[in-house]
Order: C-alpha cells, then structure tokens, then sequence
C-alpha cells in the first residue's frame, strides 16, 4: 500500500502531507505560510523553497 | 434551549449581538429593551433584521427574568443597576468596562472616581476566552473585553508569555463604530469622513486590560487612530525580541499558543494578495487574524492584527464566553466567516 509522507516547511516548520505519487522538481504549497515549495528530493524527502516572482506592490 | 435578554439594545453593539443570537441554535432572544425606542419593531434600528425577528423593544422596567441577560449599556450603568439585573437572570454577560478590571483601585486609575459597585467585581471573569477560557467555562458573570485591547492581548500574548517581549511600539486604526451611536461634533460627516485622526496617543484606557493579561510592567505603548473605515481594528506593533528568533521560531511559537484556538487565525502568507491580516476580511466575524513579519535581524517583529471591533471586539466573545458559560460548543453562532470581496 503506496501511503502519503510528511515533510516540514523550510519556512515555518507546518507539517506538510507529501502525496504519494509525488515527482522530483514538483511545487506545492505551505498551507500555513503560503510559500511555493519545490521538492528537491523524493527519498529521504526534502524541500526547498520554490524560486518566486515577486509582485509588484506599486514600488 | 435558553432564553436571553439584551439591555441596551438599540446601540451597535447591541443590534451585532442580536444578529448573531438570533441565528444561535440553543438561543431565543425573548427580550431586547431600549429607553428611547420603546414599541418599535428592532428592524427600524438595525435594518439588517427586517424579516429575521418581529421583536420590539421594550422599557428596562419591564424585562422578564429569564436565563441569560446580555447588558450593552453605556460604561457605569451596568455597575450601578446590577443588583437589579443579577435578580433577573442567573447568568450575565456585562459588555460595558464596569467588570472588567479587578480592582476598584485599578478602576478609578483608568475610569476615574469610585467604582459604583465594588462589591461585584469579584464575582466576574474576564470574557477572553482565548487567554481565560477555563475561567468562563460555567462562570455565572462574565465581561465583555475591550476592542483595542483583545486585539492588543491577542497578538503579543504568544510573546509575552514565552519572554520574548522586549519593547513594543504599536498604532492602531479603527473604525469609527468604536465611538458608539451617539452622534457628537467629531462624528459628524463633515468633521469624519476621511479622516486620519490619532486620539489617546498615550494612557488609552484599554492598557489597563492589556496589563491585567500580559503582565501589569508589560512594555507596550499603543496609540490609537480613528480612519475612514466602519468597522475594524488595524493593529501594527514594531516588537524588539529579547533574543533573535528564526522565522519558524515565531510560527511554532504563535502555532503553539493558537493552533487549537477556533477563532485565531494565523495569516502571515508568501503569496497571494492578502499576505498579513485586514479588518475587510474578518468584518462581521468572530476571528482575529495575526500575522507577523521578522527583520533580517532576527530581533526586530512586526507584528500585524485584524479584528472587526463589533464582532470579536465585543459581541461575538460575548457570545463565545455564554457558550462556554453553558457548556455549548464553544463556536455556536459564531461560524460566518464574513464576505469578501
């Protein structure tokens, strides 16, 4: 039986559900935090955060 | 389910509590009483009930006992009618500032003269659930809480409890329902409309709550600024951290002070258009929204709030303290999450 892993932020430490059928190089987001996640790595899992076009906040 | 009674209910606060008691499933609001408005259908004064009730106000002499009686009335009145009210109802929720400090002497250092019924100050609990919860749950007197300060309260506590408040600096903007419904010359449209207007700079009567909850030698200054909005607290707080934290130490640190609070959201995103809270968006809600931004630091936190001053301000942890007071799950009534855009 293929079952979800968990993995934490690198932002804010949320415990974040890893789908089991999670890829290399696929993005999800923070629940908590809202970053942009990149998993850099399936086994042992790891995260990184995903690089980010900053909005423009009218500077 | 229990029968409850607004005194004073033809103010803001009063016609927000009856919104959200009418929709209670274990309330039926038998009584609602105003001086000036005997008679006439509550929908002529908060015309958002058309339709939801057929209630009429009715003279304070007249009121019936009955389980719970919510008392909205201007700041000294409650105090000195409540003998009078205690005989009616087993239960009281007070909404004005009479009980919510716990000395006479605390009192007449931030209201000014005697407390007209010292007596009582005893026999009520501060209604903040978030931070006295265990307190209320079966308590039979209850305050209400200030607007600015449960804003205040809500989003330095994680910080002051853990030792990590240094010196706060915050300003705070607000709506102008804070000033009640009675008109005067600042409330007057010309006077108001679009105005950035900072009053109580320094000694706003709501430190005295935030000393009671934090700590009575709590280093925090706030100044409070009434800006064009209806509704809403708009807290901005400059912290300097008694020790540098990493960003994932201030999310476990306020996760860990709220994760299981119902009506506590944290919201300090990286993406999206509303990364820290607004009051728009908690506007005829129950929640407090806290978010926080740490410098490069590591020492230097903004922290940010949003509360809608009517709602978790004071009628909806109003209505949350009389769920707990009667053992109902503690979010009944309270689950609107508001509307957006």
């Amino acid at each position: 039986m293929i079952t979800n892993q968990t993995a934490n932020c690198p932002e804010c430490d949320a415990t974040l559900n890893i789908p089991a059928d999670a890829m290399q190089n696929e993005l999800i987001a923070c629940a908590d935090c809202g970053a942009e996640l990149e998993i850099i790595s399936l086994d042992p899992i790891e995260l990184d955060l995903a690089p980010e076009v900053e909005e423009d906040w009218g500077e | 389910m229990i029968r409850a009674g607004i005194i004073g209910g033809s103010g803001y606060t009063g016609g927000e509590l009856l919104r959200l008691l009418l929709f209670h499933p274990h309330v039926e609001v038998t009584q609602i009483t105003s001086r000036g408005q005997v008679g006439r259908y509550v929908h002529t004064v908060h015309p958002n009930l058309r339709g939801v009730t057929t209630l009429q106000f009715i003279h304070p002499d007249a009121v019936q006992p009955c389980d719970v009686l919510f008392l909205c009335l201007p700041h000294g009145e409650s105090a000195a009618q409540m003998a009078h009210y205690a005989a009616l109802a087993p239960r009281i929720v007070d909404l004005s500032a009479d009980f919510r400090l716990n000395s006479p002497e605390l009192y007449a250092t931030w209201y000014g003269g005697q407390h007209p019924a010292p007596d009582w100050l005893a026999r009520f609990v501060y209604g903040l659930p978030e931070l006295n919860r265990e307190a209320i749950r079966g308590a039979t007197h209850v305050s209400g809480v200030g607007c600015n300060a449960t804003a205040l309260n809500l989003a330095l506590y994680p910080l002051a409890s853990a030792g990590l408040l240094g010196q706060a600096s915050v300003e705070l903007k607000v709506g102008s329902s804070e000033g009640g419904n009675s008109p005067n010359a600042g409330s007057h449209h010309p006077a108001r409309s679009g105005a950035v207007r900072t009053y109580s700079a320094t000694r706003h009567r709501h430190m005295a709550e935030v000393q009671m909850m934090l700590g009575a030698d709590v280093a925090v200054r706030f100044a409070v600024t009434a800006i064009e909005m209806v509704r809403g607290v708009h807290l901005l707080a400059h912290v300097d951290l008694t020790a540098a934290q990493a960003e994932r130490d201030i999310w476990r640190l306020y996760r860990g002070a709220y994760r299981d609070e119902p009506f506590v959201r944290l919201v300090a995103s990286k993406s999206g258009l509303h990364r820290v809270p607004e009051p728009r968006i908690v506007a005829g809600t129950n929640y407090c929204d806290i978010g926080f931004e740490l410098d490069a630091d590591g020492e230097h936190l903004v922290v940010i709030a949003a509360l809608d001053n009517l709602g978790k301000g004071a009628a909806g942890s109003a209505v949350q303290c009389m769920n707990l007071m009667h053992d109902f799950d503690e979010t009944a009534g309270l689950t609107f999450p508001g509307i957006y855009p």
